[in-house]
Parts: structure tokens; sequence; C-alpha cells
């Protein structure tokens, strides 16, 4: 550790100190920090450096808040990783020193320097002009104040899913009321068709129903299914949501599950629950344990309602309560929301695209999903789990696993969870089957979860089942059988089986519509279409809008113990900010200089979001909608906006400093 | 082209894609030339053509990286602003006899590292091309270029050349 002050003339007022960092040897081994803190101590601003080895320890902030007091510095520099990981640490020594945070800038040394060449002159070189732009940067910074602003302390919660479930609840009984959009005619999503979850096997909805039971009574719950969301304005604290409830044309209220609408009703058609297996009436409820626990009528199905056609099930014999209404109307919902927990979820890949494996062709050749309703003891099999094409219980089936999964022409990623279901799969299998011989192919076994190597491992030795690690080329039916061709690459050899039934393991793709939704809340979307987190480490569940966090399958493929884990991760984060009486705005916002301001409304015309009016025929900034892009700045014919703390000049004497003219 | 020169480039990155990606470049430590220093901005729509002329004035070549159109802008749309932008300011390069590809415009969003650094090495190696620039015209290929272009504009009446 070297600190060196500067004593000589300064043509500013400011005294800049300036923090090298060595983190370690990841930055010292390929930038030379006393050279970096002797040239920096050349700039007239610059009046205290010095290196240390790690500058966000709790030592190493000492030394900047001892520099702060002794030196009297009214700004400083850290020269190390990237702003993204320690901006906010030492803007908070900036504050607790008396100094005002954005009187602290980060020089990113480690990132886009150290870490990505080699050698040690130039990059060091390479650290003095990006210290030097970032000591040009903060002498021109202003001092900013959070701007407060207050905030609707309700929550919206996207999605009923486990995830949007956990979250909605966690945040109710915090006691903050949240309202739950569900796009389907219940709460629940996939994990209300799984009959048992790994790795202990307890049944799906034993662990779920109850929490589904919870929502439905929750006090501080209002819940909206059928229902979608139209458009998100506004910002943190103060969205702005509006919500199309479809019609369900049964009072939920009023039912009271007679199911004597169901017996009357003449239309049947394929359910979605359990994955077409089985055949569902006009009006129904999708699971005896759904909530809203009420039927409801499938409009696309239904012989008319306008006009009546058939209208049996309104007739007051048979729905008593009148719980049945043709009248039922699409309903716009408004909302004034703080806070939005997106939990969007997952459907599996469509098996359509995978063509060799020909699961819409072949009867029994059936999606993950399909198994998981056939070994429900609710579903269409009653449990135990029979051929589609002849409802025989099948004695040799297989498993595929990495359909659509780790594969170039598909999904690239990991579906995360098909390993262990699969074997789940197998297992269950073969306890209400015994003498079944069970086949799985797989690529690698990806079981990463605590518990689930042992799990898998019990599968394989208890239950027999045969892994064979190789990828399938080829399904089709011949003569009544599935036929399976593939290689074992462990062997080295063909393989080619032959089984009652194969199961595919598809992977696991972002919920329709989820392209739509980022759009409208401004969240991003990753390069596999699903949500994109803020920051995979620092900002798990946060997106990079402030407000709108995210939990579930909607981030990434995930099994139901990490969904869980981030919907309550979710909601506490939710919560920080509902708890909170003010909440606070980033003061960067664009300014408006009225003298130069002509009045042309460009500014109004490229702002996304709505911040510029007019008055006296000046722009005029609102400051809590202002969300700091620049758009305006870049656009305005008069010079008259600009962005505090990146203003013109600014850029103008960091490009300066770049290029070594400072 | 010499083989001792160094181009000095400088690169306006986006804070939530490139900025990231190129952080996701060094996260990978994936290598490329130390030619290329970074200004953070707040969008890729917030970059002047003011701007990246000054900066051209005082580099060999300026990269310009947002987020991926036609979803990705944090802002909602900066990305199509920039894009518009540059698609103009390579028109007017081209028109006062500078080579347009001294200015490059890339998409890269927070997890493309990779990408990130491809585009550094391809860049640095294009500039290098090129060869060293001067804006107020003294040695570079472009100068001729520039006075070639003066004449066929001239000799085309003053209209633009394509």
């Amino acid at each position: 550790m070297s600190a060196l002050t500067a004593h000589r003339e300064r043509p500013t007022k400011e005294k800049i100190g300036v923090f090298v960092c060595h983190c370690g040897r990841n930055i010292a081994t390929t930038v030379d920090t006393k050279r970096v803190v002797e040239e920096i101590l050349k700039h007239p601003a610059v009046v205290h450096a010095e290196d240390y080895d790690y500058v966000c320890s709790s030592p190493g902030q000492e030394l900047i808040e001892k520099a702060i007091k002794e030196k009297r510095l009214t700004g400083f520099i850290v020269a190390a990783c990237s702003p993204s990981l320690h901006e906010t640490t030492f803007r908070e020594v900036a504050e607790r020193t008396g100094l005002n945070p954005y009187k602290c800038e980060i020089a990113n040394i480690r990132e886009q320097d150290s870490w990505v060449h080699e050698d040690k002159e130039k990059a060091t070189e390479k650290a003095i002009k990006l210290t030097k732009s970032a000591v040009e940067k903060v002498i021109r910074n202003e001092e900013l104040e959070p701007i407060k602003v207050g905030l609707y302390k309700k929550a919206l919660v996207i999605g009923g899913g486990i995830a949007g479930i956990r979250a909605a609840l966690d945040i109710a009984d915090a006691g903050f009321p949240v309202v739950l959009v569900e796009k389907g005619s219940t709460i629940g999503g996939h994990m209300a068709k799984l009959a048992e979850t790994f790795p202990t096997l307890d049944c799906a909805s034993c662990i779920l129903t109850p929490l589904m039971s919870a929502v439905a009574h929750h006090s501080n719950i209002r819940l909206l299914t059928l229902s979608e969301i139209m458009d998100v304005e506004g910002y943190l604290g103060n969205f702005h949501v509006r919500i199309k409830k479809n019609p369900r044309y049964v009072d939920p209220e009023k039912c009271n599950l007679c199911n004597d609408c169901v017996d009357i009703c003449p239309v049947t058609v394929s359910s979605e629950f359990d994955e077409g297996l089985s055949l569902r009436k006009a009006i129904y409820i999708p699971f005896p344990q759904a909530v809203p626990s009420s039927y409801l009528i499938d409009l696309d199905a239904c012989l008319g309602m306008n006009p009546i056609t058939c209208g049996k099930c309104a007739e007051p014999d048979i729905c008593g309560p009148e719980a049945v209404n043709f009248d039922d109307q699409t309903e716009i919902i408004e909302e004034d929301i703080g806070v939005i927990v997106v939990a969007t979820g997952y459907e599996l890949y469509n098996p359509e695209n995978i063509g060799e494996y020909g699961a819409d062709k072949y009867l029994d050749v059936i999606t993950s999903l399909q198994f998981e309703r056939l070994l429900s003891p609710s579903g269409p099999a009653v449990g135990i789990p029979k051929r589609p094409s002849d409802e025989k219980i099948p004695k040799r089936i297989a498993f595929i696993h990495c359909v659509g999964s780790r594969d170039e022409r598909h999904q690239p990623y990991c579906s995360h969870i098909c390993c262990t279901y699969s074997a789940k799969h197998a297992l269950l299998f073969k306890e209400l089957v015994p003498d079944a011989d069970i086949y799985s192919f797989y690529i690698d076994i990806r079981a990463v979860g605590k518990n689930y190597e042992d799990f898998i491992r019990r599968v394989q030795e208890e239950a027999g089942v045969h892994y064979i690690r190789g990828k399938v080329s080829r399904i089709y039916e011949q003569d009544g059988k599935v036929k399976i061709f593939g290689v074992d690459t462990l062997l080295n050899k063909r393989i080619e089986i032959e089984v009652d039934m194969a199961v595919l393991a598809l992977s696991m793709v972002p919920a329709h519509g989820i392209e739509d939704l980022a759009s409208k809340m401004r969240i991003q979307i990753d390069g596999s279409g699903f949500l994109q987190e803020l920051h995979p480490k620092l900002h798990p569940v946060e997106s990079a809008t402030s407000g709108i966090f995210l939990a579930g399958a909607a981030q990434s493929p995930k099994d139901i113990q990490d969904t869980v884990a981030q919907a309550s991760a979710a909601a506490s984060k939710a919560l920080g900010i509902l708890t909170q009486e003010k909440i606070s705005h980033i003061p960067t916002v664009a300014t408006v200089d009225t003298d130069l301001c002509s009045g042309c409304r460009l500014c109004i015309s490229v702002c996304p979001y709505g911040a510029i009016k007019l008055i006296d025929e000046k722009a005029e900034v609102k400051e809590v909608l202002c969300e700091g892009c620049g758009a305006c700045v870049s656009t305005c014919p008069s010079d008259a906006i600009s962005l505090r703390n990146h203003t013109d000049e600014q850029v103008s004497s960091m490009l300066k400093a770049l290029v070594g003219e400072i | 082209m010499d083989i001792g020169f160094e181009p000095r480039i400088i690169a306006f990155l986006c804070q939530w894609c490139g900025y990231q990606g190129a952080d996701m470049a060094g996260t990978s430590r994936l290598k490329y030339p130390p030619s290329i220093v970074s200004i953070q901005v707040p969008c890729s729509g917030r970059i002047e053509t003011k701007q990246v002329l000054e900066a051209l004035s005082k580099s060999d070549g300026v990269l310009i990286a947002g987020c991926h159109t036609p979803n990705d802008c944090h802002y909602v749309s900066g990305n199509f602003k920039c894009l518009k932008r540059v698609t103009l300011l390579k028109k007017f390069l081209k028109q006062v006899g500078i080579n347009p590809a001294r200015i490059r415009l890339e998409w890269i969003s927070a997890t493309e590292g990779r990408k990130f650094a491809r585009v550094a090495r391809e860049f640095t190696n294009e500039i290098k091309e090129l060869g060293p620039f001067d804006f107020n015209g003294k040695s570079s290929q472009e100068i001729k270029a520039k006075q070639d272009s003066k004449l066929r504009l001239k000799e085309m009446g003053g209209k633009e050349n394509e």
C-alpha cells in the first residue's frame, strides 16, 4: 500500500481522492497500480491517491473515510471492478462521510481492463485513461439528492402458479393488499397437474391445494382469474394497471358445485387440465379443487349464448342458485399499484417441432406432463398409467430426456428439472407396475438440487431402470409398438428397442405471450425468451424496471423448490418497498434551460414516459416520471435539455481524458 | 498497413446492454486489444452525432453498442433512435469523404460477452486496415477519398454521389 499526496497549485476547487484497488491479484497482475497512482496524482484536481488490496473491504472503506476527513476531499474515484458491483457500496461510504453520493465515481479497471488484456504496460495505460476520465466526470458532477415520492401500498402479482401464489401470500400475510391476476380459470398452474413431487415424493396436491385455498380466503388478496394485463403505466410505487377480466358466465359466489349443469351439458371437448387425455363439458371446472371454486363456460365450445341455442345449464331446475349468467361481460379493472411480481411460468415446448419423435402422430408417444396426469390418482387413468391407444397398462416404457433441450436446433439451454422428474416417473411407474421394463435415454444426468443425486441413485439401483447414455434419433410406431432408434454412446453401439409407450421430457419454454407482457412492462427478455433479471447475483429477482420483480420459471427453468424460494425472495423485495413511507427516484434526470427552449415539442415526441409537458410554451420535465434515458437531450435542437451528471461538457472532457489529452 | 499502428477506439456503451456485455467479456476473461476505451452512457438513444464526431476527431474509430432491436431497450426505443442517427451520420461521413466504416454500431446484450470481445477484435483489425485517422486531413487515405468525392460532386453538379 502506498499513499501519496500532491503538493501543487490547483486551478480547480475540487479536491479529488483516487483509490486504486488490486482486487487481490485480479487487477494487480495486469495493471501496475502504483503507476496509476503516480500518474493520476499529476491531474490538477487530484490531491490524494493510493492503492490497496481490496478497497471494497472494511479496511479499504476506512481508507477512503480517513482520506475524505483528513484531506477534505470533495469527491473520489475508486478504480476497481465494474460499477455494477460496488458503485452503491462506495456511494454509501461517501454518504456516511458527509459527501454527496454523486461525488463518487467508479473507474472500471477490472472487467473492462485487467481481465481482458494481457500486456501489462498497455493495460496500465488504459487504467490511467479510464481513471482520469472518471476524475473528469466527478469534478463536474452535481450534488444530487434522491427525489422523494409517495407510493401505493398495494402489490400486483401476475401469474397464479406456485410462484405467484407464494409471492401473493407472503405479501398479503405481511399486511399489504395484493391483486393476483391469472390468465386461466383457476390458480394452481402446472403444479396442480403433477402427481408427486421429487425428491420427497410428496403429493403435489397435498402441498398446493391448502395454499390455493389460503389465497381464496385471504382478506388481503383480490383474485382475478380469466384476466390479463392490458397495460402498465407509471413507475416504481406509482404504477397504474389496467386489467381485462374475461367473463366466466358462472357467478362463483352463487355456484355450489352441485355438478347438475355439467351433467346436462351436451357438448364434450378435450380437457386442457388432463393435457388432452380426457374429456370435459363446455361448462366445467378444470379440477375439483380449482380456485375460484366454481364452474365456467367455455364460450368456444358452448353451443351458443347469444342468442341462446341450448341454455340447459341455466334453467332454474338445473342451476338452483341461478349462478349461470349468460349476460356476464368483459370487465376492465383499473388498479393503482406500488410493486409488481411477474410469475408467468412456463410451457412445454411444442412436440410438433420435433417431427422425428412423432408425438403429434402417435398416440403412445406422450409428453411428460401427460404422463404426470396418467400417474395422478385423480387423473384420467385413475392412478395406473394406461396407453392412450388401447387403454392397456404398458409393460415396457421409455423415457427420453432432453427433448428440445440442450439442442442447438431447438433450445440450447438445459431445462433443469427433466432428469429428476424422469427418474421420478420411472420410480413411480415401477411401484405401480413392478414387472415393467423401463429405459431412460439421457445425455448427461443433471440432478443438481439438495438430495437429488441420492434420488437418482435410488431410482437406478432400487427400481432397476436401464439408463442408456445417448440421444434418440427417431421414434415411430409399428404394429402397435413404439420403436426407438438411438445410440448408446458408452458402449458405442446402435440401439433399437421396442416399447409400449414413450414419454418425452420436453424442454421448458417461457409462457406464451411473455414478450408482449414484457414490452408492456418494459422488462427485458434474455436470449432464450425468459425474463431477464437485473444481475444474476446482486439483483437476482429484480427486473431492470425498478419496482418490478421476477419469480419462478418465467425467469428461467427451475424446480418447485427454487421457484418457491425465488417467489419469497421477490415478495420480500416487494415488501421492502411497500413498507416505506416515501420512495426514492433517481435524481439523474433531464432538466430544461427555459431560456434556450424554443417550445418545439420534439422532446415530448421522443420521451417514452410522457415525462415532458409544455408549460407556457416551454418544456418542463416531471422528474418522478423521468427515467434518465437522455432521448430528449440528444433530440433537442436548441441544446436546451441536459441530463444531470451526464452533460455534454462531461462527455467531452471524458473523451479528452480517454485519448490522453488530459 | 503499419504493423506498429495501435488504433485508438472509443466505445460508447449503453449502461444496460453494451456496457454489461463488455463486463461479461471481462467476467469470462475473453481477450481483446487494449485499444478500446469505453464511456458509459445511459442509453444508446442519448448518443448525439456531435459526440460521435467529437470522439472520432480524437480517435481512429468509434464503436457504439446498445440493446438489441426491437425489444431489448431498457428505455423502450432508444436503440431505434440511435440506429436512425448512426445511419444518417454514416451517409454524411461518406459524403464528406470519411470512411463510414470508422463508426460501428452493434447490438450487444448483457449476456453477450463473447460478441463484445469478437466485435472489439474485429473492429480493431478493421481500423488497423484503414490506418490512422487524421480529422484535420493530412495523411490518411480518406483525404484522398474526400478530394475525389469533392471532385465527383463537382462533376455531378453537386448531387450526392452514392
